[in-house]
């Protein structure tokens, strides 16, 4: 049975505090002896879908649970979808605006560097609805 | 390799912000330099230098995901105190160079510094 240890909500636009989930799983998994690279690799993965949710939806959730075999990272939010998932996953293609660009984000890499450090990857989007990313890193 | 001492003087940095315990002797062996964000993320190496002319909080949340250890502001950018704030709080060193990226990152490379690994995490 997987344990929860993280659920937080995002808000959208929210630079000031984007990226604390990620931060406060990176501690919590180091607290419970995760090595180094799983950690690198789930604070890559959650840092991109939250900074995502940040940058492009309404706002949503991001939730993390362990269990012994590996770790399941979910972020959902309340759009506006994703219109091309093809695209998305094409490094460099970007739909952030100029003032994104401006603050360092919209390098068109970030489903790419989640989909490289995923051992599972599920994306569900609707328009004008949202989209649910499932992540799972295995420990082994 | 590098030690810090002698990255500070080849670069002329001012010091920002200097985590405790933290010396010139310490050794830097490679670095990257990145303007963006999700490039930064896709550097996978451990104990690294980051060279970037972004000075925003976000930079030391990005430098954070992967365990950097020293940021050089380059182009003379001063960050904000929230950004300096942040980098104490997370213990990552951060100095400023007038230098600018390319000249920045080129002399570090010509005298011992070796890029970053990309997109591989041991």
């Amino acid at each position: 049975m997987p344990t929860k240890i993280i659920e937080k909500e995002i808000e959208k636009l929210d630079f000031q505090s984007g990226g604390e989930a990620s931060s406060q799983l990176k501690n919590k998994l180091r607290k419970l002896g995760v090595t180094n690279a799983i950690i690198r690799k789930t604070a890559i993965v959650t840092y991109e879908l939250e900074m995502n949710v940040v940058i492009h939806s309404e706002g949503g959730v991001i939730e993390a649970s362990v269990s012994p075999e590996n770790l399941e990272i979910i972020v959902s939010d309340s759009g506006p979808g994703i219109k091309d998932l093809d695209k998305a996953f094409t490094p460099g293609y970007s739909t952030a605006s100029d003032e994104i660009r401006k603050l360092g984000f919209g390098a068109g890499m970030g489903l790419v560097n989640v989909k490289r450090y995923a051992d599972k990857l599920n994306v569900e989007t609707a328009l004008g609805q949202g989209t649910v990313i499932k992540v799972i890193i295995n420990f082994n | 390799m590098m030690k810090l001492g002698q990255v500070k003087e080849l670069l002329s940095t001012k010091v920002l912000y200097e985590k405790k315990g933290i010396s010139d002797e310490f050794i830097i062996k490679n670095a990257c330099g990145a303007d963006l964000m999700s490039d930064v993320l896709a550097f996978s190496s451990e104990k690294t230098l980051l060279l970037t002319g972004l000075t925003n909080p976000q930079v030391i949340r990005t430098a954070e995901m992967i365990g950097i250890d020293l940021i050089i502001f380059v182009r003379g950018k001063e960050p904000l105190a929230e950004t300096i704030k942040l980098a104490k709080d997370q213990e990552i060193s951060l100095f400023m160079t007038d230098k600018p990226l390319f000249e920045a990152c080129g002399l570090l490379f010509h005298y011992g510094i070796t890029p970053e690994k990309m997109n591989y995490i041991e």
